[in-house]
């Protein structure tokens, strides 16, 4: 814990003045807060003495003033610096979190995934926020509060002030031990929460389903159930807390009417109404009680809250924390020769526990301007080989050379932008074709992002569109169909220009006479360029230099086409699965066409 | 609970605990509220509590009173009784003093018991409203139209059950009842501040005056900048998920700088705009409070100069009493009741924002509740029959596995019983989303039970359109379509939904176990019929090799599988539905060959003797169709069989040979 509060404190630092401010005026403030009711209740015994002159009243009414005129400086210049300190710290989270996960690497990024990164972002950088502010503001002035009343009551009257004594544990104890009996309550309530969410969410994506199922009454049970639960746990929980307020103003009022018996009873033993405690200080004593018991009271509110928002501190800690494990070394080599990749006996896991290698002793040679093409079921690793060659992911034992240097060796910005990848996944951006295009090469001239969206058969859709290449293209790219979307990623790596260009299954959703225009367009336009391709089509690699077959992780088979078909089974295997189709005949009938 | 103490809260209570997780930030006002929100919410309270909620109002009374009365023993005790006790001993006033202790013991106990009687029960009404909300708003959405689920984006939908109702439950459980406490008292406190001084309300009044106004100044700059503040989240926010979900391209791209450099301008820009809200909700409460202060210090000057000058006091005791000169303690009385005055002002100010944003979410909620309702005037219901050898149908309650439409005649008062076959015919139909843009034009087919019809072309051409027509999704604008010879408007909606089975291009899948998830479509299947229908589906072999078989859990909509064994699944969950008609969407997604051949055989077998619908994305699965319709911007371009197409040599044929693309 003590950890991960000193890692999110870090982040504090051009706001800690504010931070440190925030607390001194509310000091100040809780200060004239308490000496208010004293100089009240004096004021008034002034003027109760009906023989005290108007000067001592004035005198009083001038403290007053003042007291509340600092109060309510000291509380405004808290409220402002507490925002700023609050909204800075957490402007200071996010910008610290945001740029952390850029440094991170692919495996840092799998290990969060996409929405719980999102999450810690947002709302969890909120809360923070929240729980930062209200410690700043309260955390240091409610035990002052609850000091100076304390104070205050005994300079009034010690002998009385000792019921707060005695009621102030008793309190604790109880708001406490409620604590422990709700918290429970709460954190199991969540859970089933998310899990009520869960059940509209998936409704709403799946209503098609729900509907042509004709299940909604179905559903309606099953979420009137869920939320039943929910509401039960809560109402439990809510029934418990429904003791907190009324046992508090029990023990409030418990002080108040002992306080009152007592002190009626010392004032009139003592037999005159202008000795040391005078009846109106009586009521200064009440409102000194409702101070420090409201102090606990708060005291506990505070200790909940920080305690909820405790998971949120975890969570953002955890980010913050993260080292990334893929860093440039110190005296990076800045140049990428040439296209060559090389394999040197790589085996690799995801995560260092894995039992399993998702690659095992791979080596292959691939020249510079080769084409290569891989192919292989799922779960082949197909994917995690081509990674490693832009070091997207480290090898576990092994090295990966590129134009004859360790990709360890290289400046990793300088590797990836000679090494482009085309993901599998891919994205494009909110923004217009050419904005997101530019992401390949700032720099690039129109003429230039014409030219490649041409090598990737993307000119003429783009054309086609009203805007042409200020066509925007909205975020997540649902606008453009699956072909365009991934001849748009082609041209955006192509812009790059890079000496290796990797696609990832890059032309699944493209027709196969788009795919061949391409392929035939690397060929002529980038000779000197390596590509790598990983395709489930046959067809897109038939004709490459090279053919990888890999099969649990490693590499079955190697060759050109006819070598393959000769000697490889699974390769001929996959071959005639994909072909048959279009050679055999099919000799059902027709049916009726209408 | 103590005026003093309540302060405290309002300014400082922990947001209550936020029931979701996933969320974003504080709900907002996104539009206006809608008229009537406030009244309806109140009427609905009533209509499932209302018996509870005479006993809060009576709660909330007896505490308001209470702490009045209270505050008038105090006065009491101070005015008169220590004067008295000092002037004739402790003894003369003993037991008055000891009936005035247990007088105030006894309030404060009823007190207590109110307050915890007022809680208890807010917590059973703001759980159930909550689940009566949550409950209507999910029962309303199952019978709202596909349309509304394609207009409205789905994280705006799941925004209402979790911002919105927890705003609902705080103006439920909270907001409301502290407003009525807050009016009580301030209408106890103004009355009996006029019952004790009018000079002295005057002094009040006008600083009443004065906070209202820098309520309105402050709370109106608040409100400003809080919707900028929300603005400007929002915004980075959207940046926020867009980096990170396409993180590993920003570093394929190596574009982690200019990310940097565009996230800090949305962040810096978020920082100036929260700053200044939350500086105008945080000196609100110093403020305010303070006025009181001042308002205290006047009055007791003012009180100090009345009670020397021995002016006389004019309030409406006097119509009792007679105008007497003000006393000491009238005004400690006076004086206690304008702190009360001031303090409930200044908690019922801060309330305001939460009020509105409790108003807001509601008003989302009743919106949500107001969407009308898939219409359904189809009266032609399927039942099980029984057939004889003459071909006779009879109604049976039983499952004999034969179905028929059972159709009544008003005209002349007979019903008629029609065996589902899976005869569809479409006739010269037009449709658009829009009445603006007609996406299908004149489009006619049919399919002869057991056949299958496959819909080719481009995206955008309108083949799923065609499938959402048929299961009414959306109502065809012109022509007819005729289900076994029945018009599928006489149709019941959930009768003709039953009739044909589907499976869609995106799978979904619910938490829950596979077997459960297989169940879904037909819930009285046995296992067995279940493990049928997946071994059919090809599902079999897979499920077999999952940790628990067919009781292994899926969550987060089937994550822990592969695409191809969702749609094994999704496959299997229609052939245990057992439907006359099928609508397949293929799915687009590329998933290895061995998969992709399981799949397509399972769906082989799902289409035998089944009239069937595909949607193709691969030409491979058409070629055995017994008709192929080629759409182009919503119209029958080509149809024919495979063979006929080819030699057609238009458009199909282009297809075929990889010239165009499908998707």
């Amino acid at each position: 814990m003590a950890s991960t509060v000193k890692t999110l404190l870090k982040s504090v630092r051009q706001y800690k003045k504010p931070s440190l401010v925030t607390p001194a005026f509310m000091v100040l403030e809780a200060f004239c807060e308490c000496l208010i009711p004293f100089f009240m209740s004096q004021m008034i015994n002034e003027a109760a003495l009906a023989s005290g002159d108007l000067m001592h009243i004035a005198k009083y009414g001038g403290i007053l003033l003042v007291l509340a005129a600092v109060s309510l400086t000291s509380g405004v210049l808290a409220g402002k610096f507490a925002a700023q300190a609050s909204c800075g710290f957490a402007t200071n989270l996010r910008h610290d979190l945001f740029y952390k996960v850029q440094k991170f690497s692919f495996a840092n990024v799998d290990k969060f995934s996409t929405s719980s990164l999102v999450t810690r972002l947002t709302t969890d950088v909120t809360n923070v926020q929240q729980s930062y502010q209200m410690c700043l503001r309260i955390v240091i002035r409610v035990p002052l509060q609850f000091l100076f009343a304390i104070i205050m009551s005994f300079t009034i009257n010690a002998r009385l002030a000792w019921v707060f004594v005695v009621i102030v544990p008793a309190l604790a104890i109880f708001l406490v031990s409620i604590m422990r009996i709700v918290m429970p309550f709460f954190r199991r309530i969540f859970k089933k929460y998310d899990a009520l969410n869960n059940s509209v969410q998936e409704n709403v994506g799946g209503i098609r389903v729900v509907k042509s199922f004709v299940r909604e009454k179905y559903e309606t049970e099953k979420f009137e159930k869920a939320a039943g639960e929910v509401r039960n746990d809560f109402t439990k929980a809510e029934k418990i807390l429904a003791l907190n307020n009324p046992v508090m103003t029990f023990f409030i009022n418990f002080a108040a009417v002992l306080i009152s018996y007592l002190g009626a009873k010392a004032i009139i033993d003592s037999g005159t109404l202008s000795g040391d405690f005078v009846p109106t200080e009586l009521s200064a004593l009440i409102t000194y009680g409702i101070q420090v018991l409201s102090a606990c009271m708060m005291f506990s509110m505070v200790f909940v809250m920080l305690t909820m928002s405790f998971e949120s501190m975890r969570r953002i800690a955890e980010v913050l924390q993260q080292e990334s494990d893929l860093q440039s070394p110190e005296t990076a080599v800045k140049e990428v020769k040439d296209g060559a990749v090389r394999f040197e006996n790589v085996s690799f896991k995801y995560a260092s526990t894995a039992d399993k290698y998702a690659l095992s002793d791979i080596d292959l040679d691939i020249k510079s301007g080769e084409t290569v093409g891989i192919l292989g079921g799922t779960g082949s690793s197909k994917t995690t080989l081509i990674q490693m060659i832009p070091r997207l992911y480290d090898a576990t034992e092994g090295t990966v050379y590129v134009g004859g240097v360790n990709v360890k060796d290289y400046d990793l910005e300088v590797l990836r932008k000679e090494v482009a990848v085309v993901l599998q996944k891919n994205v494009l951006f909110s923004g217009t074709i050419k904005e997101n295009l530019r992401w390949g090469d700032e720099t690039a001239t129109d003429e230039e992002i014409e030219r490649v969206c041409k090598l990737a058969q993307a000119d003429e859709f783009i054309r086609s569109f009203p805007n042409g290449y200020d066509t925007y293209i909205e975020q997540g790219g649902t606008n453009v169909s699956g072909g365009q979307k991934q001849r748009l990623c082609i041209a955006r790596a192509l812009l790059r220009k890079p000496k290796v260009l990797v696609l990832d299954d890059s032309t699944s959703a493209v027709d196969t006479k788009t795919d061949a225009l391409i392929r035939r367009a690397f060929a002529e336009e980038i000779p000197n360029t390596t590509k790598i391709i990983i395709a489930q089509r046959v067809a897109s690699v038939e004709h490459a230099d090279k053919i990888v077959v890999l099969d649990g992780g490693k590499i079955i088979a190697c060759g050109n086409h006819e070598e393959l078909i000769k000697s490889s089974e699974i390769y001929r295997e996959i071959y005639q699965a994909q072909t048959k189709g279009k050679t055999e005949d099919d000799e059902k009938q027709g049916g009726e066409a209408v | 609970m103590s005026e003093e103490m309540k302060r405290e809260e309002t300014e400082s209570k922990p947001r209550p605990i936020r029931p979701m997780r996933g969320g974003r930030g504080m709900p907002v006002p996104k539009g206006a509220i809608k008229k009537g929100t406030l009244s309806r919410l109140i009427k609905t309270v009533l209509a499932h509590y209302k018996w509870q909620m005479v006993v809060v109002l009576v709660c909330i009374l007896i505490n308001s009173a209470g702490s009045l009365v209270s505050s008038v023993f105090l006065q009491v005790l101070i005015d008169d009784v220590i004067p008295a006790g000092v002037e004739s001993g402790f003894d003369s006033v003993a037991a008055r003093l000891g009936g005035m202790i247990a007088g105030m013991a006894g309030m404060y106990v009823i007190i207590v018991i109110a307050a915890f009687l007022n809680n208890r029960i807010m917590a059973t009404v703001t759980q159930g409203m909550l689940y009566h909300l949550r409950a209507d708003m999910f029962k309303k959405m199952q019978t709202l139209p596909i349309k509304y689920f394609d207009t409205h984006a789905h994280g705006e939908i799941m925004s209402t059950y979790t911002n919105d109702t927890d705003a609902t439950r705080q103006l439920i459980g909270h907001s409301l009842p502290s407003l009525v406490t807050n009016s009580l008292t301030l209408v106890l406190s103004i009355s009996l501040m006029l019952w004790y001084s009018l000079w002295l309300s005057l002094v009040v009044a006008l600083f009443t005056f004065t906070m209202t106004f820098i309520i309105k100044k402050i709370g109106g700059g608040s409100a400003k900048y809080m919707v900028e503040r929300q603005r400007s989240l929002a915004k980075e926010e959207g940046f926020v998920e867009e980096m990170m979900k396409g993180q590993k391209v920003v570093k394929v791209f190596t574009h982690e700088e200019k990310a940097k450099a565009d996230f800090d301008v949305l962040n810096d820009q978020l920082y100036r705009d929260s700053v200044k809200a939350n500086t105008y909700g945080n000196i609100l409460g110093p403020i305010l409070g303070n006025i009181g202060n001042f308002n205290y210090v006047f009055l007791t000057i003012i009180g100090g100069l009345l009670l020397m000058a021995k002016l006389p006091n004019i309030g409406f005791s006097s119509i009792f009493f007679g105008i007497g000169a003000l006393e000491i303690g009238i005004l400690v009385a006076f004086l206690s009741m304008s702190r009360n005055f001031t303090m409930t002002v200044n908690q019922m100010s801060q309330q305001i924002s939460m009020i509105a944003m409790g108003l807001a979410g509601a008003s989302r909620v009743f919106t949500l509740m107001d969407e009308e309702a898939e219409k359904d005037e189809g009266y032609v219901t399927l039942v099980n029959v029984k057939k004889d050898e003459a071909g006779n149908l009879t109604e049976t309650t039983q499952r004999t596995g034969v179905w028929a439409w059972k159709h009544y005649h008003k005209s002349d008062d007979t019903t008629t019983y029609t065996e589902l076959k899976g005869d569809i015919v479409l006739d010269d139909v037009d449709f658009g989303y829009v009445p603006e843009k007609q996406v299908l034009t004149g489009i006619s087919l049919y399919a002869k039970p057991g056949q299958k019809i496959a819909f080719v072309g481009a995206t955008g051409a309108g083949k799923t359109t065609i499938t959402n027509l048929i299961n009414r999704f959306y109502d065809i604008a012109d022509g007819k379509i005729r289900y076994d010879g029945i018009n599928i408007n006489k149709i019941k909606k959930s009768d003709l939904r039953r009739s044909l089975g589907i499976v869609l291009q995106d799978v979904n899948l619910f938490t829950g176990t596979v077997m459960d998830n297989i169940r879904y479509g037909r819930l009285d299947a046995t296992d067995e019929e279940c493990i049928e229908a997946a071994k059919l589906a090809n599902a079999d072999g897979f499920i077999r090799r999952l940790p628990e078989g067919y009781q292994t859990m899926l969550q987060n909509n089937g994550a822990n599988l592969s695409q191809g064994q969702r749609q094994l699944l999704s496959i299997a969950r229609a052939a245990v539905a057992d439907a006359p008609a099928m609508i397949l969407d293929e799915a687009t997604s590329s998933i290895d060959t061995r998969t992709e051949a399981l799949v397509n055989d399972g769906m082989d077998k799902l289409m035998k003797g089944r009239t069937t619908f595909v949607i193709a994305h691969r030409l491979s699965t058409v070629r055995n169709a017994d008709a192929i319709m080629v759409l182009d911007h919503g119209r029958i371009i080509e149809r024919g069989t495979h063979e006929q197409l080819l030699e057609q040599k238009g458009t199909y044929y282009q297809l075929y040979t990889g010239a165009f693309e499908l998707e």
